[in-house]
């Protein structure tokens, strides 16, 4: 029987498999940042153990970093503390840190794609669930937690049971309008927040063969929130194409070993699947949350669902709960919801092509009266890119607020905050309670929708403002 | 990690489905550098409440958490983990736990015992009733008792080994070291490097 693209890579990367024993895997690359790994050197040093493979391993700055004044020490000491805990750390161990600063610095996902260094084929982990990311390329890329961090730092390995595989089928065309954000946050509606758990998801189909690679890297991004620890997509054509001629990429015999080994990956035509999901891509249109996870979301032009709307008791008490936390009336329609601030950054739309799409509509037009906008490139490298193209002034004439690279209000960990009760359309991955800032309201939308809310100042699509006089 | 086979404590019930880990503990805390004390954290927008669960006078001093399905759900912040165990928690009970959440659980020698959503809604109507409850976990033989209610309950079968063994997993995996190398001896030169 053929197999899975995850049973391939998995199988290439197992150490050690016996009986009643978890797989060993071997990790091709690690990355590490400030938040989840000073704990794990501890461990290190008072085991007395080295890092096995420095060369395989890379650290940068990011969760914590403040997006401006940067070039000013940290103002919070225990954000300091963490950021020169990474810079001992990391000197003592002999592992490269991308500092605040460095042209190399940026969110972890962002930098390890735009420097080669995420390739087709490989393991790749970090202390950070939105590693399953790297899956775009047809790696496994897995968040890990502390203790595996310790793990794969003395050892390059980690002990894991193979998951289950979801073939995730998007068939037929995007329509006009319609982003890999739309499609990723309809998928979790779909499947729900819990749907993938103990599963490697694999994107399939015509849509995803037609996304480009950035697009894929939102749509892998956000695997974890439908549970699934890593989603994957196929390489092909447009992957070696991205790969090829990027710093860390294989050169001359290498690329061409590589690439006939990259060609081995795809899933095969008899290989059978655990579960399969398949989605229509045609009927999709511009998608955004409206609750307190990222499965609960609708379209943009449907209304805010009510409790009564689900059978299921536990399904109905979660939308009680989010609509009192969300402050939104069931009935009402999301375009009527009025937004406080747009967020653009983040892990999931923080590069460039993000960038441009909410450039093009923002391009001529002012955001709204009262409208805080927040442009954060997630690394040094976009950050230069779209300036060189002229992004920031687009934003920046628009009444943006164009910041330096960082994981900036994805999280709630720097200074860039929502304050209670402000309401966000933001670009990122999570709406959880809380996540931008105690307090604050998320809805999760693409970087299109994103640029039109703020114009409009309520959850809008670009579609909306043709014939608006704004 | 301390080893485990039998726990019996009161329990409290948190009656909420998708617990993700900011609501365990919201990333401000996450700045620390320590490995315990995160106490205080847990729970920490939650617990502002004075009528939440843990507030309350008859749950204190609980070990083991009742919760709806998809616990641990988001961030894979293993400060999750070691803020339920630092204020006391040796067992969480639900339907569905994220995948990360129950590795990192695994890892510390926090308990994650899957049963159930009906044994759940079981466990909750008891300790709502009679709060005092002793609650009993046998890992050993993978069932849970409370006041005459008794049911299995699922966790990895190598999890199990290690958290009643009680062993260290770096320790575990360097002893195979050797096919370690053999592997990184094999590894195609087209595979990048960092430095």
């Amino acid at each position: 029987m053929g197999r899975t693209l995850a049973q391939k890579v998995w199988d290439d990367h197992v150490v050690r498999r016996a009986e009643g024993e978890p797989d060993l895997l071997y990790i091709d690359l690690h990355l590490t940042h400030e938040v989840t790994s000073p704990q794990a050197f501890d461990g290190l040093r008072a085991a007395g153990r080295p890092v096995r493979r420095k060369d395989l391993t890379i650290a940068t700055e990011d969760h914590n970093v403040p997006t401006t004044d940067i070039d000013k020490p940290i103002v919070d000491p225990i954000s300091r503390a963490q950021i020169d805990a990474l810079r001992i750390n990391t000197k003592e161990f002999g592992i490269e840190n991308y500092e605040l600063g460095n042209k190399e610095q940026g969110i972890v996902h962002i930098i390890a794609p735009q420097s080669g260094l995420t390739q087709p084929g490989m393991t790749i982990v970090c202390g950070d669930s939105h590693t399953s990311t790297h899956g775009a390329f047809g790696s496994i890329g897995m968040g890990i937690g502390t203790s595996e961090v310790e793990h794969v730092l003395a050892t390059q390995t980690l002990p894991l049971k193979p998951f289950k595989t979801m073939a995730i089928t998007v068939n037929g065309k995007l329509p006009v309008g319609v982003t890999a954000k739309d499609l990723i946050l309809a998928i979790i509606a779909e499947i729900g927040t819990g749907g993938g758990q103990g599963y490697i998801l694999e994107y399939r189909g015509e849509a995803i063969r037609a996304l480009s690679m950035e697009g894929r890297m939102t749509m892998c991004n956000m695997s974890i929130e439908a549970g699934a620890r890593a989603g994957m997509i196929a390489p092909d054509e447009t992957t070696f194409e991205y790969v090829k001629g990027r710093e860390h990429a294989p050169k001359g015999a290498d690329w061409d070993a590589a690439v006939a080994y990259w060609k081995t990956l795809p899933t095969d035509d008899d290989a059978v699947f655990d579960r399969e999901v398949i989605i229509d891509a045609t009927k999709l249109s511009p998608f955004v949350t409206w609750g307190t996870n990222p499965g609960q979301g609708a379209p943009l032009s449907a209304t805010v669902p009510s409790p009564d709307d689900f059978t299921d008791e536990v399904d109905k008490k979660a939308t009680e709960k989010a609509l009192e936390y969300m402050d939104l009336k069931a009935g009402m329609p999301i375009r009527d919801i009025k937004i406080d601030t747009v967020f653009i950054g983040s892990c999931t739309n923080g590069r460039i092509e993000d960038l441009r799409a909410a450039a093009e509509i923002l391009k001529g037009n002012k955001i709204a009266e009262g409208m805080r906008m927040m442009v954060v490139p997630g690394s040094v490298r976009v950050r230069l890119e779209a300036m060189a193209e002229g992004l920031d002034k687009v934003f920046l004439e628009a009444g943006a607020e164009w910041r330096e690279a960082g994981c900036s209000m994805c999280l709630g960990m720097n200074p860039d905050k929502l304050t209670p009760g402000e309401r966000s359309a933001s670009t990122s991955n999570r709406n959880f309670e809380g996540r931008q800032g105690p307090g604050g309201r998320t809805h999760l939308v693409s970087p299109a929708v994103a640029a039109a809310t703020a114009i409009r100042g309520t959850l809008s699509s670009p579609a909306d403002l043709v014939g608006s006089s704004n | 990690m301390e080893k485990f086979t039998v726990h019996t404590g009161t329990a409290a019930p948190l009656r909420a489905s998708n617990v993700d880990t900011d609501q365990i503990i919201p990333a401000e805390y996450l700045k620390r550098i320590t490995r315990h004390g995160f106490e205080d954290g847990l729970f920490n927008s939650w617990r502002k409440d004075a009528n939440f669960v843990l507030n309350r006078p008859a749950y204190q001093g609980v070990s083991v958490l009742v919760a709806g399905p998809d616990f641990g759900t988001g961030s894979s912040r293993e400060h999750a983990v070691w803020a339920l165990m630092d204020y006391g928690f040796k067992v969480v009970i639900s339907s569905r736990f994220a995948d990360i959440f129950r590795g990192n659980s695994g890892k510390q020698g926090l308990l994650t015992a899957v049963v159930e959503q009906s044994a759940v809604e079981q466990l909750w109507k008891i300790i709502e009733e009679e709060p005092s409850t002793p609650v009993t976990v046998d890992l050993e033989a993978q069932v849970i008792t409370a006041a005459g209610f008794t049911t299995k309950f699922e966790v990895d079968s190598y999890v199990r080994w290690r958290l009643m063994e009680g062993l260290d997993d770096i320790g575990l995996t360097l002893k195979h070291v050797d096919e370690i190398a053999a592997f990184e001896a094999k590894r195609p030169s087209f595979k990048p490097t960092t430095i």
